[in-house]
């Protein structure tokens, strides 16, 4: 009777009497967000958990120097200022790169934003003599800032920093290389385990708390500096739903308001139900990226041609219940920098068969292939029933493809090594399938096309060397003019797609379901997402 | 007395060395590279090289493992590669998540396994042992992921009495045990409870099955004693080894169900070891193998403690 009595008062007076106050008090609005992630990415400054992570813990919490323009769907992003105002290279040595701050810009915790902010925050990730280098946030930017060599401060709101070689694409790499507080970290005695739960940046949120695997609260930020940028929403709750299925299911339960990549199967219930469906042009490519390496049957262009005219990329899309767009080359056709390929990707299967035949291969000569693939994971989309339909579709043109199945993480170290490594070439792997994130010009061509960056040194997998495309590489690297830029990366692109160097599939659109309750969202062109555009 | 719990104390200091040195080494075995947890997937050589000295994975695995266990046997088990939090706290909040979890499945599965199999065992032959035989074989077959699915989809999607995932509308951090959180927890307990409810049936029903037959069961019976006081009897028979058996079940509950766990993003220690697995967050994956096994070493040491008291045949070795 007891407990039955506290069940009642607990469950019927108290609940609905704690919520009554609560929204009668406070009205706050707020948004639950289903994240695909099994855990809140790293909080600290610099995101873990890949390109995708920045939209809910790195450009929420903070800003970095220069910015991605993510509060735009209908045409694709650019750079733009964040907490410096204007970049400019010296005229001089075109290696020297001069930052103007924003002033007037507080971090969370009150502390001003000036260019020590700046130095100590790239110390912290590139300088390990440094005592607040912290090797995890190293890890995640390092990479996407390859090109720093050094850095100082001129002035309280001037900041100047020498790249390696010229490299007029270097404002790129920023975006992904953000600024928090080093007051929070003394206040907190310098331990980053602490800084994690309560960090401090200049951004448009504010994390309010974090259950690491379940929840963090971010909410809005009302003294932002970019008053065009507030948060629509009071408070966004991110809670890490890993299961597609299980996410779809908390939106229709009514557990959460948002979600992202909602499984195909369910799309028809959620749009039945009432639920939008958002999705987008994002910069991300499903290929099969070739060796060219002598040796690999991939050898031959007419070979490469054949496969990307082998596929219907139509009935894919149509697997994938709409979440997707077919792909003529390395981007989509509405990137500036697409240029225009002589050869044009689609279906056909005569063509195809045609030339196969020009390169030797009958079915009673078929060409045998290896190709590294992995079970699923971020990226991947449906990995293995994608990847059956492309085996089959080859087999029509002669070719018998062989799986090598791998875990996502394993995949990495294959793709890290290079096609020419034993571990590859040894194994008679000839191909790799790995979703690639193409959100700039680095991402997108120059670090698969530059020969420079044949792996282990880069990610030129296959180990592509055409001295046109080194030579446009060298010249955008040294040209800082836009539209010169712009025209030399078309023109690799159209390179890249006349050489089919990957079997380029389809490009993810990055869906996202919501309930009716979401008034606006704005999805971008782009893994960055800006959640600031989220209204209830 | 003394003697069987020594014994059994002694047996269990090589067990948890094994559990060791087994939940140090196995994990190198899988195919991948743990820095994939802190590194992108294109992280330069030069990258990958400073990590490995910084997380002192440079160094041979035999000093890895040495230093990994006298750290642990002062119950420091690291922090975790991936985001930086102790291991050890990390493993004890999923611990107790999953804590919640399996005492509620365990006691359901146990208690319904236990009631259905005297039923059948009792009833051996008729409709009713034919009914519980098929339910604990179902049970026993049925998997864990789609049943969850099928629930949700039941009783939160389609009915909308339940919520579909999570451990609490706070978190579990602010797990109370009130109507409001435990709608959280029926679904994932229903379904985890499934299979000790099915391997207990079937167990309980044969011992009982057995000893209803055997002769001191027909002499009590001739003696006059009722159904209450013969039941008494055969289950005291048939205690040992349902205790053993529901020590085992109970033990593959607190390892959590990493499938159950993922598909109600409930934060135990099944979903923990999913991250860990997928993140080749080695520490945190060490540590949680470890406190599990222990875990369920301690299991079965308490139930080997628990036998000869309700069976003093046992003690007497």
């Amino acid at each position: 009777m007891f407990s039955v009595m506290k069940l009642v008062k607990h469950g019927l007076i108290a609940a609905p009497l704690a919520l009554a106050l609560a929204g009668g008090l406070h009205a706050e609005t707020v948004a639950r967000y289903g994240i695909s992630m099994a855990d809140i990415p790293l909080t600290t400054g610099q995101p873990d958990r890949g390109a995708g992570a920045y939209q809910f813990t790195g450009h929420t919490i903070y800003d970095p120097l220069i910015a991605w323009e993510a509060n735009i769907g209908t045409r694709p992003g650019k750079l733009v200022p964040g907490l410096a105002t204007e970049w400019k290279v010296d005229a001089k040595d075109t290696k020297v790169w001069r930052f103007t701050l924003r002033k007037g810009v507080k971090f969370h915790d009150g502390s001003e934003f000036a260019a020590d902010a700046v130095v100590w925050n790239l110390d912290k990730v590139l300088n390990d003599k440094s005592p607040q280098f912290d090797a995890k946030q190293s890890a995640q930017v390092r990479p996407r800032i390859p090109s720093i060599a050094s850095y100082k401060k001129l002035d309280d709101h001037t900041v100047e920093i020498t790249t390696k070689d010229t490299d007029a694409l270097f404002p790129y790499q920023l975006p992904w290389f953000l600024i928090g507080s080093p007051a929070q970290w003394e206040k907190l005695g310098r331990d980053w385990a602490k800084v994690a739960m309560q960090p401090s940046g200049t951004g448009p949120f504010k994390l309010d708390k974090l259950v690491p695997r379940e929840r963090a609260d971010l909410v809005k930020n009302t003294a932002y500096w970019d008053k065009t940028r507030l948060a629509k929403t009071d408070r966004i709750v991110l809670i890490p739903i890993p299961d597609a299925v299980t996410r779809a299911n908390a939106l229709l339960n009514g557990q959460v308001d948002i979600i992202e990549t909602p499984p195909p199967d369910v799309l028809p219930q959620l749009k039945a139900s009432g639920f939008k469906l958002v999705q987008n042009v994002t910069p991300h490519v499903w290929p099969y990226h070739f060796s060219t390496q002598p040796g690999s049957p991939w050898t031959d262009v007419r070979v490469r041609k054949a496969v990307n005219l082998a596929i219907d990329r139509d009935a894919i899309v149509k697997l994938l219940g709409g979440q997707a767009v077919a792909a003529k080359g390395q981007l989509d056709p509405t990137s500036p920098w697409f240029g225009k390929p002589a050869f044009d990707i689609k279906y056909d299967l005569p063509a195809a068969r045609a030339l196969m035949a020009q390169a030797g291969f009958t079915k009673a000569n078929p060409l045998k292939a290896k190709i590294i693939i992995a079970q699923g994971g971020t990226g991947q989309m449906l990995s293995l029933p994608m990847n059956e339909y492309i085996q089959q579709s080859l087999a029509e043109i002669d070719i018998q493809v062989e799986f090598e199945v791998v875990e996502l993480e394993n995949l990495y170290l294959h793709w890290r090594s290079g096609a020419k490594a034993d571990m590859n070439a040894g194994k008679g792997i000839s191909a790799i399938n790995l979703g690639y994130v193409t959100a700039d010009p680095f991402y997108a061509l120059t670090r698969f096309a530059y020969g420079r960056y044949i792996a282990p040194n880069g990610v030129n997998w296959g180990g592509y060397d055409n001295p046109k495309v080194n030579d446009a590489i060298d010249k955008i690297r040294a040209s800082f003019d836009t539209k010169v830029q712009d025209k030399l990366l078309a023109y690799v692109h159209e390179q890249m797609v006349d050489d089919a160097l990957m079997l380029w599939v389809v490009h993810d659109t990055n869906p996202h379901a919501m309930s009716p309750k979401v008034k606006q969202f704005v999805q971008a062109q782009h893994w960055f997402q800006d959640l600031t555009t989220i209204g209830m | 007395m003394l003697l069987y719990l020594l014994k059994r104390l002694l047996y269990t200091l090589p067990i948890a060395l094994g559990v060791t040195l087994v939940s140090f080494t196995l994990v190198y075995l899988a195919p991948g590279d743990p820095l994939n947890a802190i590194a992108p997937a294109d992280a330069p050589a030069d990258v990958i090289e400073a990590l490995k000295v910084a997380y002192g994975l440079d160094r041979p695995m035999p000093v890895r493992y040495g230093l990994w266990l006298a750290r642990a046997m002062h119950g420091d088990l690291g922090a975790s590669i991936a985001t930086g939090r102790s291991v050890a706290s990390e493993v004890m909040g999923a611990v107790s998540n999953t804590l919640v979890l399996a005492s509620v499945a365990a006691a359901v599965g146990v208690f319904i396994g236990c009631v259905l199999g005297a039923l059948a065992g009792y009833n051996a032959g008729s409709w009713l042992d034919r009914l519980a035989s098929a339910l604990s074989v179902v049970g026993v077959s049925i998997p864990h992921y789609w049943l969850g699915l099928v629930l949700t989809i039941v009783f939160s999607v389609k009915l909308g009495w339940l919520p579909a995932m999570g451990a609490g509308p706070g978190g579990s951090g602010e797990w109370l045990w009130d109507a409001e959180h435990l709608r959280y927890l029926l679904l994932p307990a229903a379904t985890l409870s499934v299979i000790p409810m099915g391997i207990i049936t079937r167990t309980v029903r044969a011992l009982v099955a057995e000893t209803v037959n055997q002769e001191f069961v027909v002499a009590l019976r001739a003696r006059g004693l009722g159904r209450v006081a013969v039941f008494r009897h055969v289950a005291r028979n048939a205690l040992p080894t349902v205790l053993a058996v529901t020590g085992l079940q109970v033990g593959y509950l607190m390892g959590g169900s990493i499938l159950v766990e993922t598909v109600f993003a409930w934060p135990g220690t099944g979903f923990l070891l999913n991250t860990a697995i997928f993140q080749r967050d080695i520490p945190l994956l060490q540590g949680t193998i470890l406190v599990l096994c222990l875990f369920f070493v301690a299991l079965n040491l308490l139930v080997d403690i628990v036998q000869p008291l309700v069976d003093p045949r046992m003690g007497r070795g």
